[in-house]
């Protein structure tokens, strides 16, 4: 997809993410919309993937190890074809295939069930490890800031590097904030590309939310010979809804329908 | 006298025979393939063994993603840190997913003997019996134990099964059929039935054997599946003359002693059942057979509850 094309999805992916938060009166949207542009980039651009052959073999796989952006994951499925758009506003809803955190057995195209942090990058070494063996298949997983404070995370680091797991790649959202705070406040987690290069891996700090930067990394993660990549990816949490961005406020909290109104428009779409 | 081989040297050798069967089979542990015995696969077939080190919750998290790129994982290390340490792991990576991996738990109750009680496991049972679409399973002897490891491999989904330490008698032939979910009566009786799973089977039944020698008749059943339990075979005890002992190395909270008491309140049943296992407290160094005499769960306890079990069906039931 071309980049303007790709930076119209990010901005359509995140006005579907307002409006599954807003639908739902539940939900995540900070942290979907700080990951919003690297979820586009993967869904629409690097990842071999197919809409109508969900469990494909061979295909590349996405661990939402931050599960609880899954406004941003299902807004992705939807925008890709692999379930209709109108299903989005079905969000938390009882009965809904788009659970609180994502369930691999209630929606085609995810590709592991997430939302207990630190467990999604562990699940990814194994698909890696799997991909190896098979010698097909790339896997990407997306950790929040916060998520790598809990220590499975490094764990999984440690393992992906023995390993020489070149076909993984891990994107860290780096926005700064969780649900207590700064994460410098909260238990600090910087410097986080130290800290995986330390354990051995290939490390790409990027702008998180420049499509070329974020293109250009994910392809030279796929160049990146035996060892595994990390992207830490600069960001802003609600990035795109003024009220939002930079505010941990808005970690986990649903907007009501003038706040709605307002986010969409500033997001280019009409509510 | 039969011959002793530890359940988890059964693991081992189903291991190598699995791997030589499927090559999507895939084994994996956390720095104890001595001890599990997964180091059996591990020297027939290195590509597809996987050391996690000394972390169980990235050892659980890693088979997880294996079993779902189309693996059948085997995971391996001490219950105590495969359903402790890593409950969680298993709890929604694992079980919530349905994910194709076999959770393979070795040095599980007393029978871990010395290292004490921070090695000896008494509620894995507890732990994974609780959990949705987790199969469970707790082998006696060395011919069961590899039948169920196969049988394991071969359905789709999560399974734990509990291995022992300790060697102990080879009570099955290979010729007897070993079923998941389906209990196995080694000996007939009616003034009581003994209730038994995984390595305490072999002093159910020397202790069946010396209640018959003073004249009472034990029937023996081997529950070496705790989840699917077994209701007919309970029911079908339940309904008898006698009273029910169950026995475990295991707390008596969550383990087969629950189990079969849910079954008979469910079904309305109220025959007296003595559970033996370990009481509310956790366990301790010993030699493994001083510590099932210590809590209850020898030949001789198990004997002595019977006998009590009979005397109060007696004076209870009589005219």
């Amino acid at each position: 997809m071309e980049i303007t094309k790709l930076k119209e999805m990010a901005q359509t992916i995140r006005q579907d993410i307002i409006r599954e938060v807003y639908s739902g009166n539940s939900g995540h949207p900070g942290g979907s919309l700080s990951c919003a542009d690297i979820v586009t980039a993967l869904y629409f651009e690097v990842m071999n993937i197919d809409p109508n052959d969900p469990a494909m073999k061979g295909r590349d796989r996405f661990v939402l190890s931050k599960g609880h952006a899954a406004p941003a994951l299902y807004a992705a499925l939807a925008e890709r074809g692999y379930f209709p758009r109108e299903e989005l506003t079905t969000l938390r809803r009882m009965h809904s295939r788009l659970q609180g955190h994502p369930s691999m057995n209630k929606l085609p195209g995810v590709d592991m069930s997430t939302g207990s942090l630190g467990q999604g990058i562990s699940v990814a070494v194994g698909m890696a490890l799997a991909s190896k063996l098979d010698g097909q298949g790339r896997v990407y997983a997306l950790l929040g800031d916060g998520e790598i404070q809990e220590g499975l995370v490094w764990e999984a680091a440690m393992s992906a590097a023995h390993y020489g797991l070149d076909t993984l790649c891990a994107v860290v959202d780096h926005n700064g904030l969780q649900i207590d705070g700064r994460n410098d406040d909260v238990m600090k987690v910087n410097p986080i590309d130290e800290k995986f290069k330390a354990f051995g891996w290939n490390v790409i700090c990027i702008d998180g939310h420049d499509m070329q930067q974020i293109l250009d990394a994910f392809e030279a993660a796929k160049q990146c010979k035996g060892k595994p990549t990390a992207i830490v990816a600069e960001t802003h949490k609600g990035m795109g809804v003024s009220f939002m961005m930079d505010n941990a406020g808005w970690h986990g909290k649903a907007p009501n329908e003038e706040q709605a109104r307002q986010a969409i428009e500033e997001l280019g779409g009409v509510f | 006298m039969a011959d002793k081989i530890a359940t988890r040297d059964s693991y081992g050798r189903a291991l190598v025979e699995l791997g030589a069967s499927d090559p999507n089979v895939v084994v994996l542990d956390a720095d104890l393939s001595g001890s599990t015995k997964s180091g059996e696969f591990k020297k027939a077939y290195p590509d597809r063994f996987f050391n996690a080190g000394i972390a169980e919750c990235d050892l659980m998290g890693m088979a997880t993603g294996l079993a779902f790129s189309g693996k059948t994982a085997f995971a391996s290390t001490f219950a105590m840190f495969a359903t402790g340490r890593a409950y969680e792991i298993i709890r929604n990576s694992i079980a919530y997913t349905g994910a194709n991996v076999k959770i393979c738990a070795t040095h599980a109750g007393l029978s871990v003997g010395e290292d004490g009680a921070s090695h000896q496991c008494l509620e894995d049972i507890s732990l994974m019996r609780g959990l949705p679409g987790m199969t469970v399973l707790d082998p006696a002897d060395d011919v069961s134990a590899r039948k169920l490891i196969k049988a394991a491999a071969e359905m789709q989904g999560p399974v734990y099964i509990r291995l022992g330490r300790a060697a102990v008698p080879v009570v099955y032939s290979e010729d007897d059929d070993i079923v998941i979910g389906k209990a196995v009566k080694l000996r007939e009786g009616s003034d009581v039935t003994i209730m038994s799973t995984g390595n305490v089977l072999s002093e159910a039944l020397a202790a069946a054997d010396q209640l018959a020698e003073e004249g009472i008749r034990a029937a023996v059943l081997d529950f070496h599946t705790i989840k699917p339990i077994d209701e007919a075979a309970i029911i079908e005890a339940a309904k008898g003359d006698g009273g029910i002992v169950t026995v475990e190395d295991h707390f008596v909270t969550g383990g087969l002693g629950s189990a079969v008491a849910e079954v008979m309140a469910k079904q309305g049943l109220g025959c007296k059942v003595k559970m033996l296992g370990a009481q509310d407290r956790f366990g301790e160094s010993g030699k493994p057979g001083e510590l099932y005499k210590e809590y209850g769960i020898d030949a001789a306890s198990i004997k002595q509850a019977a006998t009590e079990l009979c005397a109060w069906t007696k004076m209870n039931t009589a005219p």
